[in-house]
């Protein structure tokens, strides 16, 4: 299944509801494109609900390891949000659940950005 | 295109992520046959999907000219996928350790590492030219195919 994002606003924080895989060719140009978008409009607060995201493959942690540092760099945050046991698992498999700042209720995501 | 040659499937395939998909959904299915659980289905087929991404984007850089091929077999205690390039060929030892902290933030370099923590076995043959990667998954005896 092919990704597809739904973006919303909630107090100031852009909320990306990612549905399906984030795979070379199926998803990682879609979330680049919509997170430096959204950075190159000046968002500073990016939440990744990953709630409906249950395939990541190597290229996919790329791009979401390359929205982080790209946020970073322009003084922004990406935060990742509701994690499917597969992605969480391979987030702690890779470290990569060192890098991010990963939050499983949405109410207290926005409130981390403030 | 695809041929079942005694248990065996090969597959010969273009430079495409198409192809990437392709085999990742073979994989699946040899899964399904060797009798692995759910976990275990998952492993083996991004194991296979890491592969195939190296080959076509690695390898054979979407080369149209360039071809991919692909076998997948369960002996009597494994689960076996070969993918073969006709790129550059790569020493795997000169990739980064993923998960040394001056590399937790690189974009890419972490399919190999995939690949080891998923299967049992994995190795990598120097073809000239290309590469040919080898997914080994043990079977357990309860799910063994005679």
């Amino acid at each position: 299944m092919a990704l597809t994002i739904a973006s919303r606003e909630l107090d100031g924080v852009t909320v990306l509801d990612l549905s399906g895989r984030i795979t070379l060719g199926e998803g990682s140009v879609q979330l680049r494109d919509a997170v430096r978008g959204l950075i190159s409009k000046g968002q500073k607060h990016i939440l990744l609900n990953l709630a409906e995201v249950n395939y990541i493959d190597s290229s996919g942690l790329g791009e979401l390891v390359s929205a982080f540092t790209t946020a970073k760099n322009q003084q922004a945050d990406v935060k990742l949000l509701s994690l499917t046991k597969k992605v969480h698992d391979l987030l702690q498999l890779t470290k990569l659940y060192t890098v991010f700042d990963i939050k499983d209720d949405e109410a207290s995501a926005i409130a981390s950005f403030k | 295109m695809g041929e079942a040659k005694s248990g065996q499937l090969h597959l010969t395939l273009e430079s495409t992520t198409e192809s990437v998909n392709q085999i990742e959904a073979e994989a699946e299915k040899l899964a399904v046959e060797a009798g692995l659980d759910e976990d275990e289905r998952f492993h083996v087929s991004m194991a296979a999907r890491e592969g195939a991404v190296n080959a076509v984007l690695h390898g054979n850089r979407y080369d149209p000219a360039k071809q991919i091929a692909a076998s997948f077999e369960i002996t009597g205690a494994a689960l076996v996928i070969t993918i073969s390039d006709q790129g550059p060929g790569l020493d795997p030892a000169t990739i980064p350790d993923p998960l040394a902290p001056e590399n937790l933030l690189r974009g890419s370099g972490r399919g190999i590492f995939l690949m080891r923590s998923f299967m049992d076995e994995v190795h990598f043959r120097q073809l000239h030219p290309g590469l040919e990667l080898t997914l080994v998954k043990n079977l357990a005896s309860s799910t063994q195919i005679a």
